[in-house]
């Protein structure tokens, strides 16, 4: 029996690819905050179009290619056994990137149905569906016919990332058809915008969380070479995480026309949510008690340790900033932008690359990356990228939130929005020179990785031996 | 809400919580066939690399999770959250925002009231007035008209002393609380491509600027017939109607050629929104003073 390596090197190879596209657009559109000049007076340049194209090239594509490497890695190791569906793995690499690339050429051109982080139009939607449930079957078919007793943790976590994801994507999605390129959504009003919200936070939940989570659980044990700290915490964790996350949607909705109860339920489950988040946290930082002196010598573990850290920050600051009083404060402000980020760059994406610098010697027959030293590079550029990036959107937030509501003895308005504006400029520039930062440690791993694949050597591949299977 | 929708919202919610904390409690009973805690649990995968210890849960974090727990029920209790139930303290957003919405009336308003009794054309001596005036201005009507008030295209200038509907205070007042429709209608299909052509002939000549005076002669006598009416003859346009000056050289959607063919051809809808019921008659009132005290200097 030889694992299907084939399908996650590419989904490996266009993680590291669809990360630099994605988040060139992101430097490209904080370029624009700063100089709008960059605008062009292109329609296809502008901010409006580019920044759904940045939000689902990181999320979707570079996200996406690192769950779907990582889960087809994990699963069929974890399970003993070669993936299910034989070419349907194929089917769904192919899928995806055709995806991705629609979402390049239509976002851009302005076609939208509006829903934040669902903009694609019904086709591509319908699309994502059918790639979708065919990784399911994939997935769990594979599940299905594992040689081991137990199904690891870490497939618990990518098991219920891909279902709900499934869930999520086909009732928010719901629209009316108007022409090919256009569709109105099947939710009115109040309800429309409470779909879209519970999609758009299970999205973070299930997608960037829950999926990520899965990553976390196989690659920090592998990489730290000690055992899961607890199994009794991990099952905990894992059924209140996925039970409560479904309800905090609402907090994107505070001080709206969504009705009171609900508004108070999202805030109530999002902090509740906190303890479950942190199990995760616990249970891969204290997975390192007995070998703390890895993190002297090993980038790739440090690159896990570090976004764990962040996402034991992140997942405290969103239950704090769900809480009513507070989000009166951060929302529409860029805090929220800060906060994403430190959950994105700071978690999602150190946790890939940590993954991807294990993965990819071990797929293309390497003993290790070609040079350790630029993993090194890579993570100081990197954190130094996320520190600038979130700190100066954290103040530039919490002023943007304490300019607003300043009042006069008359009771108008101190500031003007322009005011406000012209007050974030400078942090706006701090961010993109973050965000510069983080995409230079991305060209350095791209070369790290091109390098190890050219001195790859196919019998040194980590097959299992003939004995084992 | 029906009560089915209430009792369904209330036992999904409640039975969530709950099932929380059987989960802890189940988890942090041994059970009888496990190892020991702080042992290997015996699981194994990938080829014998990956392993769990039975650790407990910590104490600090059980504190945690306990604690965001009682009090989510806590507020339950006492906000609205279990479907109809309404908490006990009655609190609904909607009273919270009145009460703040008059807390601040009582605090503010008698400022405003107190300007309100003067006359506009006072008001502009008052640097107090004024600088309120002002930062209600950069408020509500900076968007389209800028913040120095310069305006744009097709938002009017209120700096220049050119008015639209009128100098006076009360006329300018009338224009903010009661909004206005400028309704330039499209005159391309009845005078044709030629037609728009000659006209603006003519209309360039109103305000003594260069241009083709065979044209202007032959646009002269469809302005005559399709454009005096509002515009006036003699085109120094008409206030009651808000049809611009057009003898002036200011122009609201641009004085080249080109984009006075196009008014001309396919009309302009200019729309000042009213603000009666939006900001109340004492603020504008202010902003009157401040929009007229502008071309006053």
């Amino acid at each position: 029996m030889m694992y299907d390596y084939k399908v996650v090197r590419q989904f490996a190879v266009m993680t590291v690819v669809w990360g630099i596209v994605g988040m060139a657009a992101g430097v490209f559109i904080a370029a624009q905050l700063v100089f709008p000049a960059l605008n062009f007076d292109l329609p296809w340049l502008s901010y409006g179009r580019l920044r759904p194209l940045h939000t689902n090239a990181v999320i979707f594509a570079f996200g996406g290619c690192g769950l779907f490497a990582t889960s087809y890695y994990v699963v069929q190791r974890t399970c003993q056994t070669r993936l299910f569906g034989g070419k349907l793995a194929a089917f769904t690499f192919w899928g995806w990137q055709l995806v991705i690339l629609l979402a390049a050429i239509s976002l851009p051109l302005g076609f939208t149905s509006g829903k934040e982080y669902a903009e694609l139009e019904w086709p591509i939607d319908v699309l994502i569906a059918v790639v979708w449930v065919s990784y399911a079957v994939v997935f769990f078919g594979t599940i299905m016919k594992r040689k081991t007793p137990h199904i690891y943790v870490a497939n618990w976590f990518f098991g219920a990332f891909i279902l709900t994801v499934a869930v999520l994507h086909i009732v928010n999605s719901a629209q009316v058809p108007f022409s090919l390129f256009k569709s109105y959504s099947a939710y009115p009003g109040a309800i429309d915008a409470m779909v879209q919200w519970w999609y758009g936070h299970n999205a973070v939940g299930f997608f960037l969380t829950a999926g990520f989570l899965g990553i976390m659980y196989y690659f920090v044990p592998k990489q730290a070479g000690r055992p899961v700290y607890s199994y009794r915490l991990s099952i905990v964790h894992f059924w209140a995480l996925i039970s409560t996350y479904m309800w905090a949607g609402p907090h994107h909705l505070h001080y709206t026309a969504l009705p009171d109860w609900t508004q108070s339920l999202g805030m109530l489950f999002s902090l509740i949510l906190l303890a479950p988040s942190w199990g995760g946290m616990i249970n891969g930082i204290m997975t390192l008690s007995g070998v703390w002196h890895k993190l002297r010598t090993d980038p790739i573990l440090r690159f896990m340790i570090v976004s764990l850290s962040f996402y034991g920050m992140s997942t405290f600051e969103g239950p704090m900033m769900a809480i009513k009083t507070v989000n009166a404060l951060s929302h529409y402000t860029d805090w929220t932008v800060g906060h994403v980020h430190s959950g994105a760059l700071g978690w999602v994406a150190m946790v890939t690359i940590g993954a991807v610098y294990v993965l990819i010697p071990k797929l293309f027959g390497a003993e290790k990356m070609h040079s350790i030293k630029l993993i090194e590079v890579h993570f100081w550029i990197a954190t130094v990228g996320i520190v600038l990036y979130i700190a100066s959107m954290w103040v530039a937030g919490v002023m943007q939130g304490l300019m607003w509501r300043a009042v006069n003895a008359d009771g108008t308005l101190t500031y003007s929005f322009v005011e406000g504006l012209k007050a974030t400029y400078p942090y706006y520039a701090v961010r993109l020179l973050g965000g510069i930062f983080f995409l230079t440690g991305m060209l350095v791993m791209a070369y790290n990785v091109v390098m190890t694949i050219a001195n790859g050597r196919k019998e040194l591949i980590d097959q299992p031996s003939p004995a084992a299977a | 809400m029906s009560s089915f929708w209430s009792w369904w919202i209330i036992v999904l919610s409640v039975g969530n919580i709950l099932a929380c904390v059987w989960l802890v409690r189940w988890t942090t009973k041994p059970a009888t066939d496990e190892s020991a805690e702080g042992e290997i649990t015996g699981h194994t995968w990938d080829n014998g690399e990956l392993a769990e210890y039975n650790n407990p849960l910590p104490r600090w974090w059980l504190g945690l999770f306990y604690g965001t727990i009682f009090f989510s029920i806590a507020y339950l209790v006492a906000y609205p959250g279990l479907g109809k139930f309404e908490g006990l303290l009655g609190w609904t957003s909607t009273s919270q925002y009145e009460r703040e919405v008059a807390k601040a009336e009582d605090t503010y308003g008698p400022i405003f009231a107190q300007y309100a009794k003067q006359p506009i054309a006072e008001l502009i001596e008052d640097p107090e007035a004024v600088q309120i005036g002002r930062r209600l201005f950069v408020t509500y009507c900076s968007v389209c008209h800028g913040s120095d008030a310069g305006g744009a295209s097709g938002f009017p200038n209120l700096t220049d002393n050119d008015w639209l509907y009128g100098s006076s205070p009360e006329q300018i007042k009338s224009s903010i609380l009661n909004g206005r429709n400028g309704v330039m209608p499209p005159w391309g299909a009845a005078l044709g491509e030629m037609g728009v052509e000659n006209v603006v002939a003519y209309v360039l000549t109103l305000s003594e600027r260069d241009a083709s005076s065979e044209k202007a002669e032959a646009g002269k006598a469809q302005y005559d017939a399709l454009c005096a009416a509002c515009h006036m003859p003699d085109g120094t346009g008409s206030q009651a109607l808000g049809a611009p000056n057009l003898t002036d050289n200011i122009w609201l959607y641009g004085g080249s050629p080109g984009a006075i063919a196009k008014t001309i051809r396919d009309g302009r809808q200019g729309v000042m929104p009213a603000h009666k019921e939006f900001l109340g008659e004492e603020k504008v009132h202010l902003l009157s003073a401040y929009i007229y005290g502008l071309s006053q200097k």
